[in-house]
This record gives C-alpha cells, structure tokens and sequence, in this order.
C-alpha cells in the first residue's frame, strides 16, 4: 500500500499549472544578490513578492551582527532553551522587543508559525473558545488544531458577525479569545480593529493580533495596526514575525498579562524545539533598533507602495481602496493568471500566484510585497511589465496602456 | 434563538436550505443532490466553497459550527444532522 496514493490527484493538476512555463510551487533562484533582486534562469528578476517590507536582508549592520555572533558564539544552539538554556542575547532580544512594544513580557519562538501554533494552542483550552476571523492565515487555523479550545469561525472583518457569535457565548463560562491579523497577507486589507476590539470586550473575550505583515509597517514607530489606529490599550496579545519587517525568521508574542512567563513551562512549540541561532538573534535585534530609529524606511515603504498601486490603477486594474504594501490584482481564471504570472517572470518580476483554496475568493491572484528598498526605477519596471502583460492578455485596453506609458 | 417549530417541520426547512445552498455552489439541480451524496467528492465543491456556504447556513439558523464539527461532515445528511443538533442545543 502506498501512502501517498491519497495526494496522486495532485500530480496532473500540478503538470497543467506547469505546462504554461513553471511550477509556481518551487521557483528555483540561481542566487539572491539583493533585497530586491535575484537571478532566476540566468536573468536579474526584481523581487516583488518576497514580504521584504523595509529590504533589510542585506542592511551592513544587520549582515556585521550576525557574522560576529557567528564567529563568537557559533553557527546554533543543538537545542531548546529549556533544555539547552537561554543565551544572553535570546533574552536581550525579549527585553527589546517588549520595551518597542511597551509591554511587560515577550517570549520569542523560532518561526512566526510556531509563534501562533503556541499561543493559540496554549492560551485557550478545553472548555474555552477561540474565535477567528474567517481568512486567518494557516498558521492561526493550524495553531486552533493544535489545541483543544472549541474553534468558530467569523466572517472576515465583519465586527458585525463577531458580535453575533459572541452573544452566542454569552452563556459560556469558558475563556475567549478572538484572532486578527493588522494586515492580511493575500490581499493587503487591514481590520477594522477599533469596532472588533469594542465588540471582543463587550462579549467578554481577550483579543490577539497577528502583526507578522503590518509590524515595521504600520504606526508611528512601525507597532503595527494597533498603533495606528490607537487601540494598542485593548489588544491583549500581540503575535508577529521576524520573516517579514526584521529581515530573518522567528516570532514572538508580548503582552502585559501576569503569569505570561509561566507559559514558558506549557507551551509546547516554544518547549520542544531549537532555539534561533546568534546569528539570527543577532541580526533581528539589529533591525529591530534600525527600524525602531529610522521612521524614513516607512516612509519610503509607504511611497513605493503608493506609486505601485497608483501606476497599478491608471493602467485599469483593481487594486483595492487602500493603499498597503501587498498589492494584489484578482484575475478571473487560473489560466490566466499562470499565464500573467509565467510573463511577469520572463520579464524579470517575480510576485506570488496565489490560487484558491489559498485565496480568499474562489479567483487566484497576483499578489505583489513592495518593499523601501525598492528604486523607483524597479517600481516602474514593474508597472510597465503589467501593463505590456495586461494588454496582450486582453485585460486592458491598449490605449490605456499607451497613456500610462506617455505619463 | 430557539426555533419553536416540529422537529420534523424544522429538519426539513434545513435539509430544504443546505441543499439549495448546495445545489447553488455546484450549480447543479437540487433534484440531483441526494442526502447521502458526499459533499466535496460526489458533489465536487471545494472546501473554501464548503466553507462559504457554511457561513451563509450559520447565519440563516443564528448557529456557530465549532470548526472540528465541521471535519466530521462528509455527506448532506451529515451536515443536515450537524446543523440541527446545534439549533437543539441550549446556549445557541
């Protein structure tokens, strides 16, 4: 008996996606040579949907840190913390990253995904319920699995529907907690996080925020959504990632609750895994005092993904109301958008296919991350690749494409 | 809310509802949809479409479908069951 006889259906699905050039499931880099360039197939690609928001991968000093924590505390940690111990620089890094959060407590894990496996699979249990928009990321459904907490879903960024599967609750004697993210990663739409966090406190529920893609983002000094809009009061626990803003991988979670410590002993993908390496540590607590610092690299962000989505527009595609740094563009069929997607590569601009069920409508998308150190010449370049695609596809009318290029 | 109705009366308005849904999704006759017809396999809906359509049903009878609920659902009947048993239960 073969296991795997279960995936087989997968493997013509996967040959007709790759009949039109590619397999969009593992894009093959000769190498990666800056924060917003690769070659792939021998040709310089502009990296345009790899979540590199402040493009600090190749910063000097982030790069200077971790080569020296290399060199003297060596390439890993062969452990957990509870088993290997903590070193010091895993606590500097709690230290910080509670203070930038002006919260009592953080706790790091070693990917942003194990960041939500622990905390949702920890914070709520048997008898408590966990109450998550509909369009959460995997790993916040995936982190729901893990634990035992009865698991209902709201419509997304509906505080309407939230309201109304709390009242459900009301008779429930178990904890609540409800789960958002400060910007969805497919689209790029933020919450409406004030009227959720009224919502979760009226029906008696604690309140989580995924900060992975708004973190460095959004906010005066980059706290995310909640920062933004001012409700950083009524979030309970903030989760986020080190993959995305700060350049490396890793997450973590603060918070001000007492007894947060004591899930350091119950908290099973923090307790029974390897602990990030110096290097690692080393370079996100230097990206983190570089992005605590430095207000310009969102600024720039901020710039880059306006003109992208601005010259996203003009040409006639539907980029959605606000502007963020994940820019995605719906196409009507899978077809179409492998075929977008295929053009977009030979003309040297890698972005992510994104296809249904990872989509939140039943379209693919083209999904873009700009990034501060984008040059305003790469941005245009891209621009220009849409609309040459987009005209010879048929989306646009070429006269459209015409005037873009005149302005 | 309770609905104050038959049981009988209530199981077929919901039986009733899942397969128009159903029949909407897989844009096929509500004739054709039989109560022991396998959701995503016999049906052919996708999950996210599955999903969607919960939503709505989760909405129409003012219930919540715990998500673990949701995995033991594989035919019609079984979402039918599911989606009664909740409206039955105090505290929904």
């Amino acid at each position: 008996m073969n296991l795997l006889n279960k995936f087989a259906p997968l493997r013509p699905q996967l040959e007709a996606l790759s009949a039109a050039g590619r397999n969009p499931f593992a894009v093959n880099f000769d190498e990666i040579v800056s924060a917003t360039e690769g070659i792939l197939e021998g040709r310089r690609t502009i990296l345009l949907g790899t979540n590199n928001y402040l493009g600090l991968t190749f910063d000097a000093e982030c790069m200077a840190a971790s080569c020296e924590a290399t060199q003297r505390q060596g390439t890993g940690t062969t452990g957990s913390r509870v088993a290997n111990g903590s070193y010091a620089a895993h606590r500097d890094l709690e230290a910080e990253l509670a203070a930038f959060f002006g919260r009592r407590h953080a706790m790091v894990f070693s990917t942003g995904y194990q960041a939500n496996l622990g905390m949702l699979s920890t914070l709520v249990g048997r008898g408590d319920h966990l109450i998550l928009d509909a369009d959460s990321h995997a790993s916040i459904y995936d982190g729901a699995r893990l634990g035992y907490a009865e698991v209902i879903r709201f419509r997304h960024n509906s505080p309407e529907d939230l309201a109304k599967r709390l009242k459900r609750l009301k008779h429930s004697d178990g904890g609540k907690l409800v789960v958002v993210e400060g910007i969805y990663s497919m689209r790029g739409d933020v919450a409406p996080l004030a009227e959720i966090a009224a919502v979760a406190r009226e029906g008696g529920a604690a309140l989580m925020v995924d900060e992975a893609h708004s973190m460095g983002v959004l906010g005066a000094r980059g706290r995310g959504l909640a920062e933004a809009i001012d409700v950083e009061a009524q979030v309970d626990f903030i989760v986020g990632t080190f993959s995305k803003s700060l350049g490396s991988v890793g997450g973590f979670c603060v918070a001000d609750a007492d007894d947060f410590d004591l899930l350091r002993l119950v908290c099973r993908p923090y307790m029974f895994t390897a602990s990030l390496p110096p290097a690692v540590i080393a370079s996100t607590r230097q990206a983190l005092s570089r992005m605590a610092a430095d207000s310009g690299l969102r600024a720039r962000l901020m710039s880059n993904a306006r003109r992208f989505s601005e010259g996203l527009s003009r040409l006639g595609f539907y980029v959605g109301a606000e502007v963020s740094p994940v820019i995605s563009v719906t196409l009507d069929s899978r077809e179409l958008a492998v075929g977008f997607w295929n053009a977009l590569l030979d003309a040297g601009v890698y972005l992510n296919l994104a296809l249904p069920p990872a989509t939140p409508s039943d379209k693919p998308l083209l999904r873009a991350s700009v990034s501060a150190a984008h040059s305003l010449e790469q941005i245009d370049t891209a621009i220009a690749a849409f609309g040459r695609i987009g005209t010879s596809l048929g989306l646009l009318w070429p006269r459209d494409a015409v005037l873009n290029q005149a302005s | 809310m309770p609905i104050l109705m038959p049981v009988s009366n209530q199981r077929d308005r919901i039986r009733a509802r899942v397969v128009d849904g159903l029949a909407e999704v897989s844009q096929r006759p509500a004739t054709g949809i039989a109560d022991d017809a396998h959701i995503l396999r016999d049906l052919q809906i996708d999950s996210l479409a599955v999903m969607n359509l919960i939503l709505a049903l989760e909405e129409e009878f003012d219930i919540s479908i715990p998500l673990e609920r949701v995995a033991d659902v594989v035919t019609v009947q079984d979402l039918v069951d599911t989606i009664a048993s909740l409206i039955q239960e105090p505290g929904q």
